[in-house]
């Protein structure tokens, strides 16, 4: 039997397989259940609900000079785009903007660096590790704005000046740090402790088992890391309000807009502000696939 | 004081996690250089822990171990000059078979051309050339331990620790790998230290067999002596291949001794090895399963056979080159006799059947 199925060339044996697979998986008339139409409807009702109110911002950021803030559209232009970036009036966006990527980056960096570091120490479980690591945990329950009043509240009693690279930074770390750690145990618990061991057996010291097996098998999870602490800060709101001192990061700048402007540059604002995410989330994404198809293409060789 | 020699020294070491009770408890042993030794014992029997001990990634509570003539508590694995293989080979997922291989070298500082060079080498010799740029994720289990192996045997270590090395691998790919570690270590000719727990894999490989129960050493030998000489009842069943009776002794006469057990005339045993034996004790001997006879009621004993002992064939499993009858010959314990297949169909017997087990007087042994 064995000796048949060997002579047989390679895709008469597929051929021989594949049927049976794909019935195994879908049914073979094609019709699908009521359930997937009823579950595809809910899908759809969801991205509507998700994108819709996203999209009506985008679209009225491209009227004309006559455009309003309520449908219907006025025309088609870019002018609302050059006016957020010339009109004193709009606010200081291009500040704002510049200070808000600045600490989101910032951020970022602590945010990564403390969550390793956290991640490592926890390898091991230590005298009072669950009352750290619920200490650490409390301040992802604590309401923003209540945090950031207090972190505003200490800074003025401590007689400093509250800006937002030093005080917005803080309450914003007090946010980020955590779920930073959160999703680094996550990765942790995907790195097998015996790569270490096998390291220290061919003679690595700690720090080349960090930088050459540690770092390099975590990097896509360093990377989720990563962006979690640059999105979180880049729209943090309630813990920058009472924290950001005079100069506004761009959330308070987009925020006192909406009181005071009446224009669709609030809509070119959005449709800016949304692109710069996607750039940061597709840059992370981006970088996550390089890391994967580098291991993938140095096996090609 | 720096010595190439691989033989080790295991004095009176122990090993406690929790400082009450002894994972390892006083083991002491020696292997020389160069030898095959395969650490066996059933799970939590610490003999992972020992090796673990020997490689420098767990210190002993107590006592010493001695690498060619150095006491080598508290060294580093490199500074022992020993390498570990890890159960599940703990190949680095990021790094292809070359860099994998030349990690060692490259943590010791050689430069890249140097050490890869050297890893081809290596590469070369456990014969993964065509799989050298590939990832550990893109390879069989066999080849995945051939990387595992030449990434530890790259520093030239004096003692090579594999911590149940087959155990990935399904059956047939097993003995087939069995074969090749056999080949590296008389190619590299150093000491390699197996734990297994799979009787065959120790005996078909090691020069030295070492049976452990619960932290202790139950016997150490060679792997014929073990297996055709256990020590005690333990080590004959660990081992297997043997059927272990238990009785008094009912007279001692000169060489052998009886044993009182349901046969007319009792079970005659050579005295051997044991000198002190006496009416009234309770002793256990081993008879080899494949040194059992059997013979249907009334017809002659084989020539050299006194004791016979009247059964019914439980269960018969044919297993190729011989049949395996399971009798119920003792009350408790499991009797087996291993039947040439041509002796056995020349007068086949079946499930029910009253047979008489006997074997030569002289193949009965008497354990401890």
């Amino acid at each position: 039997m064995s000796a048949v199925l060997a002579d047989m060339p390679k895709t008469d044996m597929s051929k021989m397989v594949a049927p049976a697979t794909t019935k195994a998986i879908a049914p073979s008339k094609g019709g699908r259940p009521w359930t997937f139409y009823l579950l595809a409807t809910l899908f759809g009702f969801y991205v509507i609900a998700l994108y819709g109110p996203m999209f009506c911002i985008y679209v009225l950021s491209f009227q004309d000079i006559r455009g309003g803030l309520v449908f219907p559209m006025k025309g088609q232009s870019l002018h609302w785009f050059v006016d957020l970036f010339t009109q004193v009036r709009t606010g200081d966006v291009k500040g704002s903007f510049d200070r808000s990527i600045k600490l989101a980056v910032i951020v970022t960096v602590i945010t990564v660096v403390v969550s390793f570091l956290a991640g490592l120490g926890f390898r091991k479980r230590f005298r009072g590790d669950t009352v750290v690591f619920y200490m650490m945990i409390g301040s992802l329950v604590a309401p923003g704005l209540v945090l950031g009043l207090g972190t505003g509240l200490l800074f003025q009693a401590l007689g400093l000046n509250a800006s937002w690279y030093t005080s917005a930074l803080g309450a914003q770390l007090s946010w980020t740090l955590p779920f930073g750690v959160l999703v680094m145990f996550a990765v942790m618990s995907r790195f097998n402790h015996v790569w270490e061991e096998a390291a220290y057996d061919l003679g690595a010291s700690r720090w080349q088992s960090i930088r050459l097996v540690m770092i390099p098998v975590l990097a896509p999870g360093l990377v989720a890391v990563a962006l979690f602490g640059f999105t979180l800060s880049y729209d943090e709101f309630a813990r920058s309000l009472q924290t950001a001192g005079s100069l506004n990061t761009l959330p308070l700048e987009i925020w006192s807009m909406t009181l005071n402007v009446t224009s669709p540059s609030l809509y070119a604002l959005g449709t800016v502000t949304t692109i710069v995410s996607f750039i940061v989330i597709g840059a992370s994404l981006g970088s996550i696939v390089l890391i994967q198809k580098k291991r993938g293409s140095s096996t090609k060789g | 004081m720096k010595s190439d020699r691989g033989d080790i020294e295991l004095a009176g070491i122990c090993k406690s996690f929790d400082g009450v009770t002894n994972v390892v408890d006083g083991v002491n042993l020696k292997i020389a250089d160069g030898a095959y030794c395969c650490f066996i014992g059933p799970s939590g029997c610490g003999k992972t822990t020992i090796l673990r001990m020997i490689a420098g990634h767990e210190d002993p509570s107590a006592g010493e171990i001695v690498i060619g003539g150095q006491n080598v508590v508290g060294l580093a694995p490199v500074q022992r000059r020993t390498a570990m293989m890890f159960q599940s080979y703990a190949l680095f997922p990021h790094l292809t078979v070359r860099d994998n291989i030349a990690f060692a070298l490259r943590v010791r500082g050689m430069s890249k051309a140097d050490r890869l060079r050297a890893a081809d080498a290596m590469i070369e010799k456990v014969r993964l050339t065509q799989f050298a740029d590939r990832l550990p994720a893109q390879l069989s289990g066999g080849q995945q331990q051939r990387v595992a192996l030449a990434r530890a045997a790259i520093t030239e270590p004096r003692v090579l620790l594999l911590d149940e090395p087959l155990s990935a691998l399904d059956e047939q790919l097993r003995v087939q790998m069995r074969q090749e570690l056999r080949r590296m270590q008389q190619e590299l000719g150093i000491t390699f230290i197996h734990v297994t727990h799979t009787q065959l894999e120790a005996i078909a490989l090691a020069d030295l067999v070492v049976v452990m129960e619960q932290g202790k050493i139950k016997q150490a030998g060679a792997a014929r002596d073990v297996y055709a000489h256990p020590h005690d009842r333990y080590v004959a069943e660990f081992m297997g291949g043997q059927n272990v009776l238990s009785g008094r002794v009912e007279k001692v006469n000169g060489s052998t001794f009886t044993l009182a057990q349901a046969a007319p005339d009792g079970i005659e045993v050579p005295l051997q090895a044991r000198s002190t034996v006496s009416v009234g004790d309770r002793i256990d001997i081993a008879v080899r399963r494949d040194d059992v006879a059997l013979v249907r009621p009334g017809r002659e004993l084989p020539p050299g056979c006194s004791t016979s002992l009247p059964s019914r064939v439980l269960a018969i499993e044919y297993q190729g080159y011989f049949v395996k009858v399971m009798l119920d010959t003792v009350p408790d314990d499991a009797f087996v006799a291993y039947v040439p297949e041509k002796t056995f169909f020349a007068d086949p017997f079946t499930v029910g059947d009253v047979v008489m087990a006997t074997w030569a007087t002289g193949s009965a042994l008497p354990l401890a």
